[in-house]
């Protein structure tokens, strides 16, 4: 399987991401934002960091780079297009995903261990996975999904929520939310499913020694479902 | 501008220095001359008051490769394999503007870690506040946490361990000290030292603006009444620009045209040139007209004392510099020939083709003044006459929460929270242990690192002081199985000129000297911080302590969290019952006088080497050294951490249960081991000395003393963990 990460000015995720995907069997190729073409991939990914320096808007300049006219060319021709922390501000800036992520409620930073509940299996990047919980790890500081009324139900019926913050054993409320999310939203698909964009870091969950191995879980199960 | 001994007065100079330059140049210089002396010769760029007494500290050792002197320090950990690493204070202006001063601290002391070829991969930090009841206290943590957080965050490098205090003494003064650790091949390692003549001198990085001039002597100098018109004398960040500049100078370093390489911290261009002729004993010639400016106008004297950040100063083999500038133009940053080496011995300044300096470096350099300060000696305080009926009456239990829920003690999770902790993928001890831990990427290795200080034990008895930081460090890395290497220094003082504080800075350096000596831990970077003070009211005396570990074997890691349930729990180290100087007796007792616990060397060394070879041997479940707050208090850290409780007892010694179990004695340990390996554990303990009492046996949820003397974890943990948060929130 082929994969290839964009690495924007000011990333800093993109080297974690590679050691992950290369961990569990991708041949991964590192983009940089200047480049015309993607290289032949099976995913694209945008890592996490503070491209351009989060100024203007998170996401917001890195979402009209060079590279990114064939990753959205890629994405809407049904590749796997997938944003963590800052490649979801990406997506959304783009509007391959919809909604906008605003300051934390709480207005600072926060880096800790959350729970999520898969919402939707029914896709490449959960298909076949034996969990309904993941403990994966957040460090975000505008990570505050948010969208109108019209597009929740819009979401809510393409079944386009793909995990919720919740505690432990899948209890989904306003107690395990960490950022202010409209329905504990961590993460979202387009309405085809194959571009996803969330805010926990999978790729900082890949062994023991690090809090736990749930981002392992998630690639091994990415990959096969790919294969 | 013809210059007057009153300007040289208004730039902080002496009468007697003033002077001094005046026959050293063999005439008046310049305004542009006299700002480069002033930036040159100020406490914090010339270490004129410090320097007597800084030579006396051991800095050699087997793993040292570079000791201090260099933009940091660097250890050799095997297999190519070296760690560049410094701390740095950046207090004043983190009290005038904290969001930026703590920032700039952090983005600071990483530019000196990849000015030397080292990836940063760990930053740690040592803050300390005035009394939680100030009204500034809050507003200046909330700021310097967000500073921090938001230079470290952005660059993606995880904050893996810090150290946060509140003392009245930093009303008017607080302290920000920012720790980076760099990963380096060893044989990739770049220095500060030019060499070669008309190699050209290029200008990488950030535009020169107007902000932080004269920042270094603002930092050298005590605060007043006008502290506020200090403002434009703070330096603003950027780490997105500081981002792409280490990933270009890393770029650049994977070839082989940089001959020398200097970050621009304080005092700007006039300090990174001088230095990097001065260690060349060359000259330099600079056309400031050539600088990068952010505005127009700016004149020689302010382009020269700019602290304007991300800047870095390169010397480059002739003919490198298209290659250079690709990388730099593929980065977006500025990249500028301002200047060549010359054999003149002298910085040449040139605008608009005219001469605007003409210094000898060695005037700037070996001939800035030294002085030897009048210092008064600290004698050891007398001990208090406890009252024992008043401590028997205590309800321990009662006293743990207070002790628990106090701010130097409670759990600073609101803080670290903010710091992304675990970025790069290899943290794998997060902060609230007693040393953060990160793997050497792809390696079987790990690094660990802690930063401490206890001002209230210097406060009370330098010496004493000085020597229990370097042994608290010790025992914080040894706590996690890390084999203590080196360690830096940042030592926060109150005014050289008054004789008490020059003198709290001697004693606690000759104690920092005697112990690292002894331990084999040497002194390897560090910087000084004199003038915390605010009129005639220095802060108390504050070294902060970062040490620097190895563990070969990162799986041999050890945290402190109860493991399991009917494992059995020793002290290490022999319990006295000193209270003087402790927790206890100031929150307890009200009780200030007094001398601080005793260090014993030896016992130091012998019960940390010996827990080592327990740990290599896989005995160790979990450790925690105890230091604030006693047995008691380290033991329920371990409870909560774990979720575990114990059934504790008390070994039949003379002493009192309170004294016992509050008393801030050195060189003590808690070890969790399992019942079959008692045998041996006690066995190795007994051949190497060590003296050790058993405390307890590990149960499910309760601390328990006896029947009138029992606490749930989870009360203890609501204790420990809600104050922080809601001092914040309120």
């Amino acid at each position: 399987m082929k994969s290839s990460v964009i690495t924007f000015p000011g990333s800093n995720c993109d080297r974690d991401m590679d050691v992950a995907l290369k961990k569990f069997g991708f041949r991964n190729k590192m983009v940089w934002h200047q480049e015309d073409e993607l290289p032949k991939s099976d995913l694209v990914v945008l890592p996490g960091g503070f491209s351009y320096g989060d100024y203007l808007r998170c996401g917001s300049m890195a979402s009209k780079s060079k590279i990114m006219k064939s990753v959205i060319n890629f994405a809407n021709s049904g590749g796997m297009v997938m944003g963590i922390c800052n490649g979801f501000q990406i997506l959304v800036e783009t509007g391959l995903v919809p909604g906008a992520l605003l300051r934390n409620k709480y207005l600072e930073f926060i880096c800790k261990n959350v729970f999520v509940k898969i919402n939707n299996k029914d896709n490449a990047y959960f298909k076949n996975i034996d969990n309904t919980v993941l403990k994966l790890h957040i460090a975000h500081n505008e990570g505050n999904y948010f969208c109108t009324n019209d597009q929740l139900k819009e979401i809510e019926d393409n079944a386009q929520v793909a995990i919720n913050y919740c505690d432990p054993s899948g209890k989904i409320g306003q107690l395990y939310n960490p950022n202010g999310s409209i329905k504990n939203i961590a993460g979202i698909f387009n309405k085809a499913k194959n571009v996803l964009g969330m805010m926990p870091h999978p790729e900082r969950m890949i062994d023991t020694s690090l809090s736990g191995e749930d981002g392992s879980l998630f690639f091994k199960n990415l990959i096969n479902n790919l294969k | 501008m013809i210059v007057s001994e009153k300007i040289a007065i208004d730039h902080g100079l002496k009468k007697d220095e003033y002077k001094k330059i005046c026959e050293l140049l063999k005439r008046i210089p310049n305004i542009t001359e006299l700002g480069i002396f002033s930036a040159m010769w100020n406490e914090h760029c010339s270490y004129k008051s410090s320097r007597l007494h800084l030579k006396k500290l051991p800095t050699k050792g087997k793993q040292v490769i570079q000791g201090p002197g260099e933009n940091a320090g660097v250890v050799d950990i095997g297999d190519n394999d070296a760690i560049v690493f410094k701390i740095e204070s950046h207090n004043h202006p983190s009290f005038i503007e904290p969001y930026q001063g703590a920032a700039t601290g952090v983005g600071g002391i990483m530019r000196d870690v990849f000015t030397m070829g080292a990836r940063p991969i760990a930053n740690l930090n040592s803050i300390h506040f005035g009394s939680t009841q100030h009204k500034k206290t809050k507003n200046l943590l909330r700021g310097v946490v967000h500073g921090i957080g938001g230079y470290g965050n952005c660059m993606g490098v995880p904050t893996v361990a810090g150290q946060t205090s509140f003392d009245s003494s930093y009303n008017g003064n607080i302290l920000v000290n920012a720790m980076t650790l760099g990963l380096v091949k060893k044989d990739k390692i770049f220095y500060s030292k030019a060499a070669g003549l008309n190699k050209p001198v290029i200008y990488v990085g950030s535009k020169t603006g107007r902000d932080g001039i004269h920042g270094a002597s603002m930092a050298s100098a005590s605060f007043d009444d006008k502290i506020e018109e200090k403002k434009p004398t703070v330096q603003v960040g950027d780490p997105f620009t500081e981002k792409l500049l280490l990933e270009a100078c890393l770029e650049l370093m994977a070839g082989d045209s940089i001959i020398a390489i200097q970050d621009m911290g304080a005092a700007g261009l006039t300090s990174s040139s001088i230095e990097m002729a001065s260690k060349g004993n060359l000259g330099i010639e600079i056309n400031l007209n050539m600088v990068p400016c952010r505005e127009s106008k700016m004149t020689p004297y302010e382009i020269m004392l700019s602290e304007s950040q991300e800047r870095m100063l390169i010397v480059l083999e002739n003919g490198k510099e298209e290659q250079a500038k690709k990388i730099f133009d593929k980065w977006n940053l500025d990249f500028a020939i301002i200047g060549k080496t010359t054999k003149s011995k002298k910085i040449e300044l040139y605008y608009d083709n005219e001469r605007v300096a003409d210094i000898p470096v060695n005037t700037l350099v070996e001939n800035s003044p030294m002085y030897d300060r009048k210092w008064k000696k600290t004698k050891l305080p007398k001990k208090n006459k406890i009252n024992k009926d008043e401590i028997n009456n205590l309800k321990i239990i009662e006293v743990l929460k207070k002790i628990l829920a106090n701010p130097n003690v409670c759990s600073k999770e609101w803080i670290w929270q903010q710091y992304d902790h675990t970025v790069m993928g290899d943290t794998i001890q997060k902060p609230g242990g007693d040393s953060g831990v990160v793997r050497v990427h792809g390696s079987n290795k790990a690094v660990a690192a802690s930063v401490d200080s206890s001002a209230v034990y210097c406060w009370a008895h330098p010496l004493t002081g000085g020597k229990q930081v370097v042994c608290e460090s010790f025992r914080n890395l040894i706590s996690v199985g890390a084999k203590p290497v080196a360690i830096t220094n940042c030592l926060n003082f109150g005014s050289p000129e008054n004789e008490e504080n020059m003198g709290e800075f001697v004693e606690c350096v000759q104690g920092i000297g005697e112990a690292s000596s002894y331990l084999k831990f040497p002194v390897v970077s560090g910087n000084v911080s004199f003038y915390n003070q605010t009129k005639d009211q220095g802060i108390k005396p504050t070294p902060s302590i970062g040490g620097v570990g190895l563990l070969k074997d990162y799986t041999k890691m050890i945290t402190m969290d109860f493991k399991e349930v009917d494992n059995i729990v020793f002290v290490i180290g022999k319990t006295e019952g000193h209270i003087d100087q402790s927790l206890f007796a100031r929150v307890v007792l009200n009780e200030k006088n007094g001398p601080p616990p005793e260090v014993n060397l030896f016992n130091e060394k012998n019960n940390g080497e010996t827990l080592l070879k327990l740990m290599d041997n896989n005995f160790i479940k979990s450790a925690h050294d105890i230091s604030l707050g006693g047995i008691i208090t380290a033991v329920s850290k371990m409870c909560i951490k774990g979720n575990k409780g114990i059934n504790l007892k008390k070994p039949k010694y003379l002493i009192n249960e309170i004294e016992y179990f509050f008393s801030e004695d050195q060189g003590r340990y808690i070890i969790e081991i399992s019942k079959k390996d008692q045998k041996k554990v006690l066995n190795i303990l007994n051949k190497n000395a060590v003296h050790y009492d058993e405390l307890g046996t590990i149960n499910e949820n309760v601390l328990f003393l006896n029947e009138k003397t029992k606490v749930t974890i989870d009360e203890l943990k609501e204790f420990n963990t809600k104050w922080l948060k809601e001092y914040m929130s309120n």
